[in-house]
């Protein structure tokens, strides 16, 4: 119990190394983070399933809720990024959205205490499947040899700067899109983590040590704003990932010319 | 400086490992100075471009973000390096 609800300070060196549960030394071991990760896809699933059980004309609480979640995808990101035409895609936006958020969310719940992005795992698998889809829809939408040529060669380029140009652009566009799609999500959560557990460790030891010094202004303070702070971070990094994925999609399917 | 390690008494492994960590941690502190920049210049005008024409403030949010975004990664490459150097 005590290795997955944080009810006391594990080991430092389990900070970036978690202790399996379940089905040890297998390739499916199960620990902490990946029962947070499937838990927040089973909240996903059940936020939208229990929206819109009842549909009502006037929506009301959860469904209210998920459709301003819609109405935010769609008005905020789709509209923005990939026009009127990328409204096929609200639906995969919306989901990736939500597991991103619920995921990052469990940073800030008591006895949880933990991202399920902070590990690589989630963040380089999303990446690829991003990866994986806006190539296969710039594929469909234009044609292999053409969008290839379309992301690697852009338009209006001198003939000498060419080779230079188009080996920078294929290696922007093919590797280094995913690996930053998934590293930014990833860092920004284990430095939010990371930062947290500094101020927390600080109040524990100060609380130890001697019990008044914890109202010291510094630690408890932080550690209180950082929290909220981590919220922030919890939004805004599901939403990036969200909107870059649809800038992405939408530089493959709508090449400039 | 060896006999002054000497003297004291320093493990040249430890001595080793104290390098590591200045260098972690010089490390991202260099990587940090860009990206700070950067994002000051990205925020600034887009608070400029807002202020000069507020009905476009919603597309320029969402510009500003995808700026952010772009710049912080560097930054954050950056504290990966640190995690590898200190950790791995």
């Amino acid at each position: 119990m005590s290795i997955v609800a944080a009810l006391k300070f594990p080991p430092i060196g389990e900070l970036l190394e978690w202790k399996a549960i379940l089905f040890k030394g297998s390739p499916f071991a199960i620990n902490k983070i990946a029962i947070l990760s499937i838990a927040s896809a089973v909240l996903t699933l059940l936020f939208f399933f229990v929206a819109t059980s009842k549909s009502a004309l006037v929506p009301k609480g959860v469904q209210n809720l998920a459709e301003s979640v819609v109405d935010f995808v769609r008005n905020g990101i789709i509209e923005q990024t990939l026009g009127h035409d990328g409204l096929k895609y609200l639906p995969f936006l919306t989901s990736m959205f939500c597991f991103i958020f619920f995921c990052n969310i469990f940073e800030v719940i008591p006895f949880l205490q933990f991202p399920a992005t902070a590990r690589m795992a989630i963040p380089i698998f999303m990446a690829v499947l991003v990866w994986l889809i806006y190539n296969i829809m710039g594929m469909k939408e234009q044609g292999a040899w053409k969008y290839f040529k379309s992301q690697t060669i852009p338009p209006g380029v001198p003939k000498a700067l060419l080779p230079l140009v188009a080996l920078i652009e294929f290696v922007s566009n093919f590797i280094v899109r995913p690996f930053s799609l998934a590293v930014r999500l990833f860092a920004n959560e284990l430095a939010g983590h990371l930062l947290l557990v500094t101020f927390a460790t600080l109040s524990a030891t100060l609380w130890t040590a001697k019990p008044l010094a914890v109202i010291l202004p510094l630690p408890a303070l932080m550690l209180v704003l950082l929290t909220g702070f981590e919220v922030l971070v919890a939004v805004l990094q599901a939403f990036i990932f969200t909107i870059l994925t649809a800038v992405y999609i939408g530089a493959a399917v709508h090449p400039e010319h | 400086m060896i006999n002054l390690l000497a003297q004291t008494g320093t493990a040249p492994g430890e001595f080793l490992d104290g390098l590591k960590g200045v260098g972690a941690g010089l490390g991202y502190g260099l990587a940090a100075i860009g990206p700070g920049i950067g994002i000051g210049l990205v925020v600034g005008n887009a608070i400029q471009a807002m202020a000069r024409q507020p009905e476009a403030a919603g597309m320029v949010r969402t510009t500003m973000f995808l700026g952010i975004a772009f710049t912080e990664a560097l930054a954050l490459i950056g504290f990966v390096v640190f995690i590898l150097i200190k950790f791995a």
